[in-house]
């Protein structure tokens, strides 16, 4: 490879462009009326009739910070004194002084993207400059250490495999968002780590995320890091819980989540690598893990990822994140500390009211049928049960209302003893009605694909609302 | 030859050595707390009750809630006020 020359002309130009094919006689006569250099960043014959070297490893491009194909550069002394990029006739006899050249051509051409900024080149080229940026500590895996099973061995897996988080993979997944990497999110429990946006795009990259998923995983974690979701008592119970992300608004299309058939289950990457990495940003930067903090006896499989869809283009009612306060045309993010999910099997019901009473009885069971109040419920409708409340008439607020009131059950049925059972409550007063959810503590979204009558409960902690976790919403940023 | 990132926060936590445990209580300020769990009250009701007796001098202290963890006033509080702590975990 030829260096630069400390005086001349240097064009930098690639065959898979037509503005760089136009202007190879205009090459061709700069040549030969004195010193040019030019670089062909894709095809090493290119441009045929003109002296020329091949920048196959773009490492020239890179260090001129070519950005787009043709350009067309000045060296004087070793230092660049002008630039032009493109085919622009006037600005090409400007700077080289030649009144007549491009006589055949255009007045005007736009140039094309060079290749050394092509997503999937660009981040090689700063990883072998040293120019990535990055602060996170680099660990060098042995030669003869399989990286997965390197992951496994440092502890930073979820139990399953992860996606090595190399710099090239962690600068492309930060290319998914506009914050500073440097910036700092907030601190994660249980040790309270400081948690910045490269350490969030570390754990996506390992979760498998693409670029554009970033700023959902960024709002998830924000979201509970913040104070109502109580993160470390939801870590560290002994109950089933973890977060749970519902995902709302016209993010959900643009990265391709699922919000129909199977939608809480498995198979659609965006859904299952957001909970994914919001769970292992929990355990990598917060060191929350099972047996240690986290005291889970049994836990859920949805401590591995459980981050769903709403289906609000196929739903009667105003989304989630609408009746949270979140404005048309934003995305968002709640999270809610749940687990599992409990079947409302009921394909027999066509009245609204008949499968009210339905969802009420499946939601009494809860925890335990005698545990009033039980925890808060996300309950997630699906389009053929909703389509009997679209049908009725039934406003969302009038199914909230409904499913409130016919949740309750008399005191005397939820005491302890009463059904031969010592579990119950003595907490309210003879002949009241104990309500089975907290106020507001019953979230209703709509999702599923388009057969069959069954619904789902996923039910939240026992310490739900100010005593232990409130659903938090956070509007997704870029 | 991979070079990978650091997935942690990549803090270095400073080991401070325990506190020796006390060869016995007399003389000393116990401090009894509550992290708010069931029937925590109960066994700290009969240790302070047990304690007393014997005449050691008994504070009690609990948590606002069970589901964070205790406000950092409140642990300088009990770290002034008190020479050994007993807590009810429960669960």
């Amino acid at each position: 490879m030829t260096q630069l020359p400390d005086t001349g002309w240097v064009a930098v130009v690639k065959r898979d462009c037509p503005t760089c094919e136009l202007t190879e006689p205009v090459l061709a006569a700069l040549a030969s009326a004195g010193e040019l250099t030019v670089y062909t960043q894709d095809d090493p014959a290119f441009p045929e009739s003109v002296p020329h070297e091949y920048d196959g490893t773009l490492d020239v491009s890179h260090g001129l910070r070519i950005e787009i194909v043709p350009t067309l550069l000045r060296r004087e002394n070793g230092r660049e004194v002008a630039r032009t990029y493109g085919w622009d006739k006037a600005e090409w006899r400007k700077l080289t002084g030649l009144a007549t050249l491009g006589n055949d051509l255009p007045d005007l051409r736009p140039g094309c993207g060079a290749k050394n900024i092509e997503p999937g080149i660009i981040e090689d080229l700063l990883v072998r400059h040293g120019e990535t940026g990055l602060a996170s500590r680099k660990i060098e895996l042995g030669s003869a250490e399989d990286e997965i099973e390197a992951m496994f061995d440092r502890g930073w897996s979820d139990g399953l495999p992860v996606v090595p988080p190399t710099e090239a993979r962690v600068l492309r997944m930060l290319s998914g968002t506009s914050r500073d990497p440097k910036e700092v999110i907030g601190k994660v429990p249980p040790d309270l780590g400081d948690c910045t946006v490269e350490k969030v795009a570390i754990n996506a990259v390992m979760a498998g995320c693409k670029p554009e998923y970033l700023p959902v995983v960024l709002a998830a974690v924000e979201a509970v890091l913040e104070e109502p979701f109580a993160m470390h008592g939801v870590l560290a119970t002994t109950m089933y819980v973890g977060p749970v992300v519902i995902v709302n608004g016209p993010v959900r299309r643009h990265i391709g989540m699922n919000s129909k058939g199977n939608a809480l289950g498995q198979g659609f990457r965006a859904n299952n690598t957001i909970g994914r990495a919001l769970q292992l940003v929990i355990r990598n930067v917060g060191g929350g893990r099972p047996q240690e903090v986290d005291r889970a006896a049994l836990g859920n499989p949805g401590k591995l990822t459980y981050c769903i869809a709403e289906d609000e283009e196929g739903s009667c009612w105003e989304s989630l994140a609408a009746e949270r306060g979140v404005p048309e045309g934003k995305s968002a993010v709640t999270v809610f500390a749940g687990y599992g999910l409990q079947g409302i099997v009921d394909q027999k019901s066509r009245t609204p009211e008949s499968l009210a009473q339905s969802f009420a009885e499946c939601i009494k069971a809860v925890q335990h049928p005698k545990l009033y109040p039980g925890a808060d419920v996300l309950l997630v409708v699906c389009p053929e049960h909703e389509r009997t409340f679209r049908t009725a008439g039934w406003s969302k607020q009038r199914l909230y209302e409904e499913i409130y009131k016919r949740s309750q059950r008399p005191v005397d049925e939820v005491r302890p003893g009463t059904m031969g059972i010592a579990e119950g409550t003595s907490a309210f007063a003879d002949g009241t009605m104990a309500p089975k959810i907290r106020d507001g503590g019953l979230m209703i979204v709509r999702a599923g694909g388009g057969a069959g009558m069954f619904s789902g409960i996923i039910a939240g902690w026992s310490a739900s609302g100010e005593k232990g976790s409130a659903p938090v919403t956070r509007v997704i940023g870029s | 030859m991979t070079t990978i990132l650091d997935p942690t926060s990549e803090r270095t936590v400073a080991a401070r050595p325990r506190l020796a445990r006390p060869a016995s209580l007399d003389g000393l300020r116990v401090g009894l707390f509550d992290i708010g769990k069931s029937k925590g009250d109960i066994f700290l009701d009969r240790l302070e009750q047990r304690l007393t007796e014997r005449g050691l001098d008994v504070k009690r202290y609990a948590k606002p809630t069970n589901t964070r963890p205790a406000p950092t006033p409140l642990l300088q509080q009990v770290a002034t006020e008190v020479d050994v702590v007993i807590e009810a975990l429960s669960d």
